[in-house]
């Protein structure tokens, strides 16, 4: 029997009841991972040697009757940009190829708690920098639903490894849009939390205001499972919010009647994707359908989006990664004769092109002369920004938009192009700059059978209000269920 | 044409928290490199500062006593720059909203009071060390300490208010003072605790616009920041006097050669790109919390003063000295507890003591002579056990040796005669062997009875009482 296709919510029962063990659940995973990954591509690490030695630990635990946690034996894959004590963390850059972490992110802690089994590493944008998993340095991720297309980004790997049933949940980050583009790429379920509602330690920084690690899965049960692991304050992380998590499960109710649901105008415009509007509306009439009440509302900052999140995140990012100088630790140039050619080749050849584009972006926008007109004025139109969502959950519970203006692209399609490929994030980087929740999930295929997304936003900590509405369209939709054949 | 010189110093002292201002690691000094360090103050991929409240607690400590307004809400702010002893490229610093601002400090300066004004008061992450050669022996590289790396900084920027290099020394005097009163540092600049760099200018006497300033670092010692400014306000007027104009500048100190030097100009043009640290909340402090701190302050130095002089009844002066520095004032109250005599007491702490502290180079604290000691010397004086000449004689013994006066007067034999039938005797024996002198008193030369009594201190080894002494053999005499 195959257990690697299963959710975390149905593997987790079978374990507890003794149907299957959690060795017998990693062995099938990596079984697969095996036959499917030279396709695929989704990690840069495999951890099957420790993943055995986790899973026979819960097995044990179990054997004697022990409480094993809320995951007990269930294999998850972690993107290369979380730290795991004693395991490489790249994230998929060549400057950090060699590094060995040497602490755990809370989170992993937080999972190995619960009884979780890690995988591996899964593969990414160079520090989580593109839309595409392209940038990597350790080569592509391709698509499980088309292996010509790219599997979206920045959280390329871990949203394959759900689509190809490489992992049975997976987790990934989201600083403009890197969860919720590949998960609708993907045709799987991507949340981004509110930001501070999970803890940032140890995930290695982007844009320190917009991070926000969160849960790719299978469906939006096994979101809800594991936000529940999750979502928990952490004194290690000042930014983190000292708000007790609910249960995230009891949320999942198939009802929305009285709900409302929010249409901004200014996300269906003139000249998207016909079959994604087309998908989305049609998801919308099905809440609608099923009791909940749709308004027109409007997010007037929206057009401003995207060049605030190219100033402030490329900032951000060009102080985090300042670190990464061949000093202390990864990669350090062979040949420099004194500090200057070390900090200069070590880096030059270090980053990708795309990462150096943001540093270069970030640097020149908080050189004086240009702070104000650039870093000063994009925060005050973020809060703006902000603004427009606080006024509009005065009047809806959630706001419903396209994830993506479009399925997955061809492999290579927009490599030449950042522009076009920044655009790919158009729907998403907004929730990042108000610091609200959003989940995508499948709403759908093109006429080429490639996933579509459905965005679902909330305000600040009211997930529940977007698992609820979620897992209505979930349970009234078969769209979850539909693997591609690989 | 008169100039003046206009002074301006940025001081930053390390704060003596327990753990770094991010991490959890030991600000202990003098540790082998790099054994007080974590992922966080090593800057690993993906660690968090978490703010140390100690740290804020000291700063704003700190500002109440310099009369610096707290700002209600103060934030942090990257200040990138590339340098190996800086683990993350950026320090984490604060900008443009600091935790305090607008304060003063007086000093004192012949004679006279003058206040100096001070701009703000922040709090930073201080970096590692580079090391390029270990002891004497050189190493074949460059290596970096990071068990300093993120111990908490406080800098104190003043305002351009000092007019001389003695106002300087006098206001880093005083807040070395404070600070030490405060508990909040250690204010070591030899160990590096504390360190200064001054902003000067010069500017014909009677203009209002400042010059073009140099800034001046590297100065390792209070009487070095005098010396470097003297050394910098006498370059800086021969510059203008010769008719060339003065750029601005970074330059270094150099305490052997006693001149300062340009810097590169390269290494000085810093663009730092300060921004707000987004891994990091603002400090909000509420009137709760300043009136809590506000409450633990201790006595300061100027109010210890005045007490002094109420409490004890000392002359302004020796309050002044007594309180300027912390442990000195505690060593006195600690030796006048009991002491009825507390002039006494400071006369003999600010003149024999302090003097021969100097001259060792030691502290109050490295004295071998301990309240207790001096307590009980003064205590045999009063009780004329021993005369206060003989009393020089056993401090510099336990100066030396730490051993407690009555020890030391019993071993030398240094008891004060003040029997009066023994003085007699040995009086008798001294107007016998020499009529000439008794002759000369009785016919009017008074000098004749210094001479008498020289000869009687002479044979009894200084160890008679003077007070005994004269009154005998004034009686015999007439
Ligand atoms: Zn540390």
């Amino acid at each position: 029997m195959d257990l690697f296709n299963l959710t975390a919510h149905e593997l987790t029962a079978k374990i507890k009841n003794k149907e299957v063990t959690s060795k017998e659940v990693t062995e099938n995973v990596f079984k697969r991972i095996e036959a499917v990954e030279p396709k695929v591509k989704a990690y840069v690490t495999l951890l099957k040697d420790k993943a055995l030695a986790q899973a026979a630990e819960v097995d044990a635990k179990i054997a004697a009757g022990k409480e094993a946690g809320l995951l007990a034996g269930i294999p998850i894959a972690i993107k290369d940009n979380m730290n795991i004590k004693g395991t490489k963390c790249t994230c998929s850059s060549k400057i950090l190829n060699n590094f060995i972490s040497p602490y755990n992110a809370t989170i992993i802690d937080l999972l190995s708690a619960e009884g979780a089994v890690f995988t591996g590493k899964t593969n990414m944008d160079e520090f989580a920098m593109g839309s595409s998993t392209e940038t990597s340095f350790f080569g592509k991720t391709f698509n499980p639903w088309n292996l010509q297309a790219i599997p979206g980004g920045s959280s390329g790997g871990s949203a394959a490894t759900m689509a190809a049933d490489e992992a049975i949940m997976a987790l990934g980050s989201d600083t403009g849009g890197s969860i919720r583009q590949p998960a609708s790429c993907c045709g799987i379920v991507g949340l981004k939390p509110t930001y501070g509602r999970v803890s940032r330690f140890g995930l290695v920084a982007f844009a320190s205001s917009l991070d926000q690690i969160g849960p790719l899965t299978k469906d939006v049960t096994d979101a809800a499972l594991l936000m529940n692991v999750i979502a928990k304050y952490d004194p290690k992380d000042s930014t983190s919010a000292n708000i007790l998590a609910p249960d995230y499960l009891k949320s999942l109710q198939n009802n929305v009647k009285g709900m409302k649901i929010g249409i901004p105008k200014e996300y269906f415009v003139e000249g998207m994707d016909k079959e994604v509007e087309k998908s989305v509306r049609e998801a919308i009439k099905l809440l609608e359908k099923l009791g909940a009440q749709i308004i027109e509302i409007s997010l007037p900052n929206t057009e401003y989006c995207l060049a605030v999140y190219y100033i402030l995140a490329p900032s951000e990012a060009s102080a985090n990664l300042a670190r990464y100088d061949g000093v202390k630790y990864g990669y350090r140039t062979p040949d420099a004769n004194d500090l200057l050619e070390q900090y200069e080749k070590t880096r030059g050849e270090g980053f990708g092109p795309e990462v150096k584009r943001r540093i270069m972006l970030g640097t020149y926008a908080l050189s004086s002369g240009y702070y104000d007109a650039y870093y000063l004025k994009a925060q005050k139109v973020r809060t703006m920004i902000k603004n427009d969502f606080e006024e509009a959950f005065k009047k809806v519970d959630v706001i419903i938009t396209p994830t993506a203006p479009s399925a997955a692209f061809k492999i290579g399609e927009k490599m030449d192009d950042p522009m076009q490929m920044y655009l790919s994030d158009i729907f998403t980087i907004s929730v990042n700059l108000a610091g609200i929740p959003a989940m995508s999930l499948p709403c759908g295929f093109t006429s080429q059978k490639m996933p579509i997304g459905l965005q679902v936003m909330a305000k600040h900590f009211n997930e529940e209000a977007i698992f609820r509405a979620a897992y209505t369209y979930e349970q009234n939709t078969n769209w979850h269920k539909e693997k591609p054949r690989l | 044409m008169k100039f003046e010189a206009v002074i301006g110093l940025e001081v930053h002292a390390q704060l003596k928290t327990k753990s770094k201002i991010f991490c959890g690691c030991s600000t202990q000094f003098g540790a082998e490199p790099n054994t007080q360090i974590c992922p966080v103050c090593t800057g690993m991929p993906g660690v968090l500062p978490v703010l140390n409240k100690v740290a804020i607690e000291y700063i704003i400590k700190t500002s109440l006593a310099l009369d610096c307004k707290v700002n209600p809400l103060s934030r942090f702010a990257r200040k990138q720059y590339f340098y190996p002893d800086l683990p993350k490229n950026y320090q984490i610093s604060q900008y443009d909203q600091p935790v305090s601002e607008h304060g003063y400090l007086d000093v004192q300066v012949d004679g006279k009071t003058k206040r100096l004004g001070i701009t703000r008061i922040h709090l930073e992450e201080d970096a590692g060390k580079l090391l390029h050669e270990v002891g004497s022996r050189q190493i074949d590289g460059s290596y970096v300490d990071l068990n300093r790396t993120g111990v908490p900084l406080m800098e104190i920027v003043s305002e351009p208010d000092m007019r001389t290099p003695q106002e300087a020394h006098a206001y880093l005097i005083a807040l070395k003072s404070i600070l030490e009163y405060l508990d909040v540092s250690d204010c070591n600049m030899e160990e590096g605790s504390l360190r200064c760099d001054a902003n000067v200018s010069i500017r014909p006497v009677g203009q209002k616009e400042f010059g073009t300033k140099a800034e001046v670092k590297n100065m390792n010692s209070f009487k070095g920041v005098q010396k470097a400014l003297e050394y910098e306000i006498a370059r800086q007027i021969k510059v203008t006097e010769e008719g060339e104009r003065i750029v601005q500048e970074t330059r270094l100190w150099d305490a052997d050669k006693e001149m300062t030097f340009s810097m590169r100009s390269k290494e000085e043009a810093h663009d730092y790109r300060y921004f707000p640290e987004p891994d990091l909340v603002p400090v909000v402090v509420d009137e709760k919390w300043l009136a809590a701190i506000k409450a633990t302050l201790p006595e300061l130095s100027s109010q210890k003063k005045e007490r002094f002089v109420k409490e004890y009844s000392l002359p302004e002066y020796d309050a002044g000295v007594l309180t300027a520095d912390k442990n000195l004032s505690e060593y006195f109250e600690a030796t006048i507890k009991g002491y009825a005599n507390p002039k006494a007491a400071s006369n003999w702490i600010m003149t024999e003591l302090l003097a021969q502290l100097n001259a060792a180079n030691k502290t109050i604290k490295e004295s071998l002579i301990t309240p207790k000691h001096m307590r009980e010397m003064l205590e045999l004086i009063d009780k004329g056990t021993i005369s206060g000449k003989i009393a020089k004689t056993v401090f510099e013994e336990m100066f030396a040796s730490g051993k407690m006066p009555d020890v030391v007067v019993k071993e030398k034999g240094l008891v004060q005669i003040s029997d009066e039938g023994a003085i007699a005797k040995i009086i008798e024996e001294v107007l016998a062997a020499n009529a000439k002198s008794v002759e000369e008193y009785k016919a009017g030369k008074t000098a004749a009875l210094n001479f008498l009594l020289g000869q009687v201190m002479k044979k009894t080894q200084g160890k008679a009482n003077p007070g005994v002494v004269n009154k005998i053999l004034k009686d015999k005499l007439s």
